[in-house]
């Protein structure tokens, strides 16, 4: 019977209750006393020279308070990219400051180089008009290939050959990778782009900046996925504000799908701005300006090559990869294509020898970092989409080459060749359980059907693998992180029995309020309701490193639940006091500290009271009050894993897909509420359609964004989608942290594309048209007609 | 975007080179326009209203008339600033070639949009380039020979006012 509260529950969300009533706070609901507004001036050009700005006429504005330029901020440091990448040769990687503004040269469309600050939006805006540059337009650097091979044209004037790093992983493979290529018996070479994205979230990207003169305090408002990161970036790299002067609060976000992660030189500006005029500086960007300055998301071009023997065993795997970063490098740029992607070439099979190469490169496009997924999406791809052209040129099921070359259940702990080890899975048991939900007989009755209308139908399968949880601090330190991925969560238990839980994970779409709260509720036997969750400040939440790489639940919640036993721990001490017993005999259970074997209990609510009300408590060993913190540095990634198939009709005479049913069997370890996975998997795989089919962020070879509005950026609509069946039934436990649990909030994304890509190609083949073997995303009407036609 | 077309003009090859170094023809014939200063050796300053889609804006910038082949060639180009709207620069390689009594007029237009011309309005810049090429020129061969009289279908919208009695026929009557 399915529970109705606590653990397994599909309780119901209580943050939707204020969403849907439009009670939800963001930061563009926020207004105060004396606020003024603040708007940039961006580049319309994607290279190009400052010879000159003149302010003057903007200055003279009505209602204008202050212009910056770049110029008002080469005193400050540069954002700094969060991982330090060893190129092959061993040289550091290329890292040109950030600045917060641009100066000296703007370079790309949106990059802004001067602000104005007035008493209204309007007039910053008219003001922002009247600012006259003098730029000298540079021949845009656009195309990663000529970008890499034209020594004279550069992005950083300092960098050569505009390629921040050239990775290779693992270096040291690379011989024994190449030599198994030589005498394999058969090669499958793919060469395939992984399409650039914009991020898209509701609510787009907003700041207000207050300063307190008497005391010396700064205050942001911002959209942020982790106000503690944004508070470190901010005060010790770019401002040099003690970070116990700069509290960051993100109220409710509107969805962040990795663009909100990273610091903006919009909140330095609007910091830097309240303090110059002593006023709260506020801003709220428009969805153009979230076109051309949110960071995109993947934009790789790889050539990937898998070496079998003719039973379709897999010998090894080798790939090399052009991973665009945009004119700047954004904070998880650098170990976005690397350590999230790299990592993850050997998927959920045994390959034995995988040898990864990474050049990234600047362009002048906007800059590039993790999107939901975050280069496991890309490994993902190119992965699964090698393997079934392998499939298919070696004349083996799909369905059984993958199934040849998992690593199997006994196999646990396994090393994989590109550096991680998995704790545990069960590939066979998620791929079984997907084939139980096609029914592939069925299949071919509704391939018949469409064949008779003059439609092409194919399935597609995608056996995807994610490292999540992120991460292990030790481990990522090695590799390059400049910060620890820990996190934090405090629970303070009041005098009167409810409870606050402080947590560093920032929830903007994720339900933490909701499962968070169902935990805590399961572990102290007190209803969720007496159960607050408290996180987005970081002046009320211990610290945190915030929500991304699928983190918050297996990191911090297994934080919050550490903290939850701690309060168990020393609740004990105190009933055992109470109940002269000896705290050996104390058990915790259903809610009561009962002394073993009797009736002798108290309640939760009464020991609380008790922490506050110490009368008759032991005050000689123990002190009063009942409040913990705990700090959880994970000891491994996660390895959520799972199958994926999509079956998708092609209409010959137009091209258009259409996506008939999508099937997902995810092993996503324990689960807390099924209703907020499932919807976690939903939206996920819906943003996996949209790249496959629909979304692609292109610039002209002037580096203009020819899609800079929903006119031209086509996001999926839900006529785009089909009513997806999910199951996550398979679970293998995580084995290192308390919960069990995996993280599922990328998993969608990550296994979705390749799976319509391989069901697209799949119907074509079926179809006849067996010269189609790769179209790349994505797969618009024109280029599925093109190819069909070609 | 690159465009091509060609266009009969009836008048002799000297007469219409001499009306396309006019900064009054070029004002009444490119646009939009609301102003033309300027002489073809130093360039002319213009101002120019346009919507490209969602996008109106008043540009104001220069246009430069280079490669000058006396009588035969030419090649007028553009750049405008739009302010928040962003950029558009173009230009058109123009041959003039005797043909019968007239001449044979070719054109050859590429333009490039910038800022938020290009964000939200690249899907509708090849459309608008052409049709202001074609406005461009429909209106200087009207110019030069006077509204085309009776034929029953003029194409396109006839420039207003003073333009109606041609600019050859005001010069040479």
């Amino acid at each position: 019977m399915p529970k109705d509260g606590g653990i397994g529950a599909s309780t119901k969300r209580r943050e939707d209750v204020r969403f849907l009533t439009g009670a939800g706070r963001y930061t563009a609901d926020i207004d105060l006393r004396g606020q003024a507004y603040v708007q940039f001036l961006r580049s319309d050009v994607a290279h190009g020279r400052i010879n000159k700005i003149d302010t003057s006429a903007a200055e003279a504005m009505p209602g204008v308070l202050a212009v910056f330029t770049g110029e008002d901020f080469t005193g400050m440091g540069g954002n700094p990219a969060g991982w330090l990448i060893q190129s092959r040769n061993g040289e550091t990687m290329k890292e040109p400051k950030r600045p917060v503004l641009a100066h000296g040269k703007v370079r790309h469309v949106g990059d802004a180089y001067a602000a104005v600050v007035a008493e209204t939006p309007e007039q910053a805006r008219d003001a922002v008009e009247a600012i006259i540059s003098d730029i000298t337009e540079l021949p845009a650097i656009v195309d990663m290939a000529q970008a890499v091979a034209d020594k004279t044209n550069r992005v950083h004037d300092e960098i050569a050959d505009n390629v921040v790093f050239d990775w290779g992983w693992i270096e040291d493979n690379r011989a024994a990778v190449d030599a198994a290529f030589k005498t394999a018996p058969h090669v499958t070479t793919l060469e395939l782009t992984n399409n650039r994205l914009s991020p898209n979230a509701m609510e787009p990207r907003a700041s207000i900046g207050d300063y307190d003169a008497g005391t010396g305090d700064y205050k942001l408002y911002t959209t942020s996925q982790n106000p503690h990161l944004h508070r470190l970036l901010i005060a010790a790299f770019v401002m040099g504000i003690p970070e116990n002067k700069l509290t960051v609060i993100a109220p409710d976000v509107g969805g962040g799908f990795g663009s909100k992660i990273y610091h903006y030189g919009e909140e330095a500006v609007v910091l830097a701005a309240a303090k110059k005029l002593n006023r709260p500086v506020k801003w709220v960007a428009t969805r153009s300006e979230a076109f051309v300055s949110d960071a995109h998301g993947r934009d790789h071009v790889t050539k990937i090559q898998l070496a079998t023997d003719m039973q379709g065993n897999m010998l090894a795997l080798r790939t090399e990869t052009l991973a665009n970063v945009g004119a700047y490098l954004s904070n998880f740029s650098t170990a976005t294509p690397t350590f999230l992607h790299g990592t993850l070439m050997a998927g959920p099979y045994k390959t034995p020898l995988v040898y990864v190469n990474v050049k990234a490169v600047f362009t002048n496009t906007a800059p590039v970092d993790a999107y939901r997924g975050a280069g496991r999406p890309e490994a993902t791809y190119s992965i699964e989409r090698v393997v079934d052209k392998a499939a298919r040129e070696l004349g083996i099921d799909p369905f059984e080459m993958r199934r040849r070359n998992f690593i199997k259940p006994d196999q646990y702990p396994y090393t994989t060749p590109v550096g991680l080890v998995y704790d545990t899975g069960n590939y066979d048991a998620t791929l079984n359980k997907l084939v139980e939900m096609v029914d592939m007989k069925a299949f071919e009755t509704r391939r018949a059907a469409s064949a008779k209308a003059g439609k092409l139908r194919g399935i597609g399968l995608s056996t995807w693998i994610e490292a999540c949880g992120i991460a292990p601090s030790n481990l990522v330190g090695v590799l390059g992180s400049r910060v620890g991925l820990f996190d934090a969560a405090t629970v303070r238990v009041n005098a009167t029995g409810n409870i606050s839980v402080m947590v560093g994970a920032h929830s903007h779409g994720q339900s933490h309020e909701t499962v968070f709260a169902q935990i805590v509720s399961d572990k102290l036997g007190i209803p969720a309701s007496s159960i607050d969750i408290v996180h987005g400040d970081t002046s009320k939440i211990p610290f945190g490193m915030g929500s991304y790489g699928s983190r918050s639940l297996a990191v911090c919640g297994t934080a919050m639940v550490k903290a939850v036993d701690k309060i168990i721990a020393k609740g004990k001490k105190i009933a055992a006091h109470m109940l002269e017993a000896s705290e050996g005999d104390i058990v915790f259970e259903d809610g009561s500290f009962k002394v073993t074997g009797t009736d002798k209990a108290k309640t939760f609510g009464e020991i609380a009271f008790s922490a506050y009300v110490p009368h008759n408590y032991p005050l000689e060993t123990l002190e009063p009050g009942l409040e913990e913190t705990a700090f959880y540095d994970p000891s491994n990634f996660t390895y959520p894993a799972g199958a994926y198939a999509c079956e998708a009709e092609v209409d010959p005479e137009t091209g258009k897909v259409t996506i008939c049913n999508f099937w997902a069997a995810d092993d996503f370890g324990n689960i807390m509420n099924p209703m907020v996975v499932e919807g976690q998997v939903h939206g996920g795989v819906a943003q996996g359609i949209g790249q496959a089919l629909l979304e692609h962020a292109v610039y002209d070879a002037n580096g203009q964004l020819q899609t800079g509005s929903y006119m031209d950026y086509a996001m999926p609509r839900a006529d785009d989608v089909p009513f997806y069946e999910s199951d996550f039934s398979c679970i293998t436990p995580c084995t290192h942290n308390p919960l069990g649990v995996k993280g599922c909030g990328e998993a969608g994304a990550i296994g979705s594309p390749p799976a319509v890509v391989n069901a697209v190609i799949d119907a074509l083949q079926r179809g006849g048209h067996k010269n189609v073997i790769h179209i790349d995303m994505p797969l618009s009407p024109s280029r599925v007609w093109a190819a069909i036609n070609a | 975007m690159q465009l091509s077309d060609q266009r009969q003009i009836k008048a002799a090859p000297a007469v219409v080179w001499a009306a396309i170094l006019d900064p009054e023809v070029l004002k009444a014939c490119v646009p939009g326009c609301e102003s033309m200063t300027g002489s073809p050796a130093d360039g002319f300053e213009a101002v120019v209203v346009q919507k490209v889609g969602p996008v109106k804006a008043r540009f104001t910038g220069l246009v430069h008339l280079s490669d000058i082949v006396e009588g035969k060639s030419l090649t007028i180009s553009g750049e405008g600033k739009g302010g928040p709207a962003g950029f558009a620069k173009g230009g058109a390689k123009v041959t003039f070639t005797p043909e019968g009594d007239g001449t044979l007029l070719a054109y050859e237009v590429e333009a490039n949009v910038g800022g938020k011309l290009a964000q939200l309005g690249s899907r509708l810049i090849d459309g608008f380039a052409k049709k202001m090429a074609d406005d461009f020129f429909e209106r200087f061969q009207q110019t030069i020979e006077g509204p085309a009289e009776p034929e029953p279908e003029p194409e396109g919208d006839a420039p207003e006012g003073e333009a109606k009695k041609g600019w050859l026929k005001r010069i040479i009557g």
